[in-house]
């Protein structure tokens, strides 16, 4: 038995959804960018890697969730 | 009213059917269902290119802090000591020609020095040996002289600490600290 595709509105909804984690992880690089940042002009670099790499996994989860989105089209 | 229930039909923005509509609106119909989703799609995908802005930013800082960590201050003479006499001080450049350093002496002969260069706003601080006072005219900032430390207004990181030595009659600086507190 094949799966009904989503309507609109179920699209509308999930994008609605999608949009929570990816606002949260955005704020949260953010923060992590301004603090780093005081972090390096106060001479403290031992933050910068790491900080770096966890911007890029949230960054990774962000592209995830628009593959997501974009492939709600293809239903 | 009649409204559009499998989600997929086109919408207008009051929900009447389409022949209630205004005849400009006829002529012009906007999907408007159709227009909010596609504008939640854009919208994420503007958040994703703002996330990956930020992630150039950050491994922008960790390059950058790589760079500085290679590359040393090397130990260079900046003054004589009979040049400075007791509650006087002088600016020097160190490392790079283009930062600025207070060498500052105290009245009891001893030297500090810092970066020139407010925490806050990047303004030319000066001294103020009476007061034990290094302070900012910008915005009222004043930093401890013997530490280099905030005091008042708005600057929060200390004034970034030149590492001195004196010998032989002369005043070296050996490197530069950059401080968090």
């Amino acid at each position: 038995m094949s799966k009904r595709p989503f309507t609109r509105d179920q699209k509308t909804t999930i994008i609605y959804g999608v949009l929570g984690p990816i606002v949260t992880l955005v704020i949260l690089q953010l923060w992590l960018l301004s603090a780093t940042m005081n972090a390096y002009l106060g001479g403290d670099l031992r933050v910068a890697w790491p900080a770096a790499f966890f911007s890029l996994a949230c960054l990774l989860l962000n592209a995830g969730l628009l593959r997501y989105v974009y492939a709600l089209d293809a239903r | 009213m009649s409204r559009d229930r499998s989600g997929d039909g086109k919408r207008s923005p009051d929900g009447k059917p389409e022949a209630e509509q205004p005849p400009w609106r006829r002529d012009f119909p906007i999907d408007t269902a159709q227009d909010a989703y596609v504008a939640r799609r854009d919208y994420a995908k503007f958040l994703v290119l703002t996330s990956l802005a930020f992630v150039v930013g950050q491994f922008g800082i960790a390059f950058a802090g790589l760079k500085r960590a290679i590359a040393r201050a090397p130990a260079r003479e900046v003054a004589r000591v009979e040049d400075i006499p007791p509650g006087g001080a002088i600016v020097f450049h160190y490392p790079g020609p283009h930062d600025p350093c207070l060498l500052v002496r105290d009245v009891d002969g001893s030297f500090v020095a810092y970066g020139q260069k407010c925490t806050h706003l990047a303004c030319a601080v000066v001294p103020h040996v009476d007061k034990k006072r290094i302070g900012c005219p910008c915005h009222e900032g004043a930093f401890d002289m013997a530490t280099g430390r905030p005091l008042a207004g708005p600057p929060r990181r200390p004034l970034p600490l030149v590492k001195l030595e004196v010998r032989d009659g002369a005043v070296y600086a050996l490197g530069v600290e950059d401080r968090t507190v």
